[in-house]
């Protein structure tokens, strides 16, 4: 197990570094010349001389006149020290900025996560123990629904329904942590928006590895021994069915934080996500970077720990590697 | 095995057909000009001359809806090219050359699927600036490490197949073998690959151009018609509903159709 652990958090370095390389890359796809798109707006109505001394500072200030290795060892370097820079709008240090949004971004992944997987493996088994029944053409066509609905459309009509018709809840913002029974309420729309639209997935994979093991011959003895169905299912199916499932709730968690960054916008939640598409639109680039960087980094994070889990459900993981 | 009813295929291929036709024709069925603003028929409700009512600059929004189809079809249609052109060649070479090669290409790959696929579209609109054109480049980069994985499987399972053996027996060099032997044998999974991929382009096109990343004003697009939808929300509700139902079906109708194309190809199923 120790053995599995280990050479799994080592396969994480090379792809964090690869992460860290290409974000760090993204600076130099910039057609031309990058500092020109780094220009602030108002530099826009200023003369030539005066833009080029304002590019000059400003490529000084990012290191962007230093050769390609050193500024690839000093960004490394800066994020070893976990410097993430400057924003280029706001000038204050954008690790400051982040802390406050991750959080945010964080109770919203983990509250989707709990409702797409609630629904999600819930519905998964009812549909996998009855198939072929209405309840079962019901809930996998819900689940291709929730599939192909795009997050931004679902939270749209959340919020119409239930914040403008029925004003149950807010439609947006986040005027407090969702510890607090005020900032909880923020929290329900955006999350449940995210969760459901997981949801779609799992419903289908639950259901898909269920049917296939619910065929194996050890639940066939199971239950010819005269088992009781309910214990077939949770203790002999369900847990050889959640092997993959687990897998899969890796990968969920990375379009759960894509969602993220839409579903924040569609209901001015401050997270990650906003941050970054307001980064995008303001040509912030330090601040893109890290952002990006910060999210892209919790993902491999967040699958190096779906492993240890994937592990610890399956003995032969352990002895395998 | 006879002929058995594959609903999602029929139905996914017949959304599909109905987009893509509608897409096509939107200059010959649009009844106005996508971009004409007309101040004195603003947020227009539902009527005879305007079907599906009028945006807030008084544009007509069946028009925008058509044409925005027109944009999302474009923009996913090169991406995918992109994400093949790019993707498959590079899975292809890992999977024959092996080695040093492959593990170099492959942990590129890996660090471009590290990424979840929203977010390096974003990073790559940073980049690039942002609008349709370099939408399409964005979305194409995200289908990158997807062909490749699918072209080097391939590659390594029919690199030590008889045909190829024996063509390289007989002298045929590395190219020639991955042209005329490897990669005619890929092409049906990669087309596979791309309806599949296909939806997954539709919705991140549609996601980046509501976010202000993709297809920038006036250009027609079903994703900022919604963001649009979302500040006049209040006051007309039902501009939301079309752009949001078009981009819904379409996600829909591809995903159907990929489901369909897997079931017919898997005997398992």
């Amino acid at each position: 197990m120790r053995k599995f652990l280990i050479r799994r958090l080592l396969f994480t370095i090379p792809v964090s570094v690869a992460v860290v390389f290409l974000v760090f890359l993204s600076l130099h796809l910039t057609p031309g010349d990058p500092v020109m798109a780094l220009l602030p707006p108002e530099s826009v109505g200023t003369n030539q001389a005066e833009r080029d001394e304002l590019a000059n500072a400003l490529r000084k200030r990012l290191g962007l006149d230093q050769p390609f290795h050193i500024q690839l060892l000093r960004y490394f370097g800066n994020l070893a020290r976990l410097d993430l820079g400057t924003s280029a709008v706001t000038r204050d240090p954008i690790g400051h900025e982040l802390a406050p949004r991750y959080q945010a971004t964080l109770e919203l992944a983990v509250a989707s996560m709990i409702i797409a997987v609630a629904i999600g493996v819930g519905v998964g088994i009812l549909s996998a123990t009855r198939p072929n029944t209405r309840l079962d053409a019901i809930a996998t066509t819900l689940s291709l629904a929730g599939l192909s609905m795009p997050s931004f459309v679902l939270g749209l009509l959340l919020m119409l329904v239930f914040a403008l018709q029925f004003g149950w809840l807010p439609p947006s913002g986040r005027p407090a942590s969702a510890f607090s029974a005020e900032g909880f309420r923020y929290l329900i729309l955006p999350a449940v928006t995210l969760g459901l639209q997981g949801a779609g997935l799992l419903v289908r994979l639950t259901r898909s590895q269920m049917l296939e093991v619910l065929r194996e011959d050890y639940v066939r003895t199971a239950r010819a021994k005269g088992m009781r169905e309910r214990w077939v299912i949770y203790r002999h199916a369900l847990r050889n069915a959640m092997i993959p499932i687990v897998t899969a709730l890796g990968l969920q968690f990375g379009f759960l934080l894509s969602g993220a960054i839409v579903v924040e916008s569609v209901f001015a939640f401050p997270g990650v996500g906003r941050y970054l598409v307001q980064s995008v639109l303001n040509r912030d680039f330090p601040a893109v970077q890290s952002s990006v960087l910060l999210v892209s980094l919790t993902f491999v994070a967040v699958n190096l720990l779906v492993d240890a889990l994937y592990a610890l459900l399956d003995p032969r993981i352990r002895y395998a590697a | 095995m006879g002929p058995r009813r594959n609903l999602p295929l029929a139905i996914g291929g017949a959304i599909v057909a109905a987009i893509t036709l509608l897409a096509l024709l939107a200059p010959w069925l649009a009844p106005y000009d996508p971009t004409a603003v007309n101040p004195g028929g603003r947020l227009a409700p539902p009527s005879a001359a305007h079907p599906l009512g009028t945006d807030a600059l008084g544009r007509d929004v069946w028009t925008r809806v058509l044409h925005g189809g027109r944009v999302g079809l474009v923009v996913g249609v090169v991406a995918v090219v992109i994400g093949a052109g790019i993707g498959a060649p590079l899975g292809l070479v890992a999977g024959q050359f092996g080695g040093w090669v492959d593990l170099a290409l492959m942990r590129l790959v890996d660090g471009l699927m590290a990424f979840p696929a929203l977010l390096l579209a974003i990073l790559t609109v940073a980049a690039l600036g942002p609008g349709h054109i370099q939408a399409m480049g964005a979305i194409g980069v995200v289908l990158v490490p997807v062909f490749a994985r699918v072209a080097r499987g391939q590659a390594l399972r029919l690199r030590d197949q008889e045909f190829t053996i024996a063509a390289r027996a007989l002298g045929a060099t590395d190219a020639r073998i991955l042209g005329r032997h490897i990669l005619p044998n890929t092409l049906g999974l990669l087309w596979i690959q791309a309806t599949v991929a296909f939806s997954g382009a539709v919705l991140t096109e549609a996601s980046l151009s509501y976010l202000g990343l993709g297809a920038q004003p006036p250009t027609p697009s079903w994703g900022w018609m919604l963001q649009e939808a979302r500040e006049v929300l209040f006051v007309a509700p039902w501009l939301g509903i079309w752009p949001g139902v078009a981009i819904a079906a379409a996600v829909l109708g591809w995903n159907l159709l990929g489901d369909g194309i897997r079931d017919r190809l898997d005997p398992r199923r």
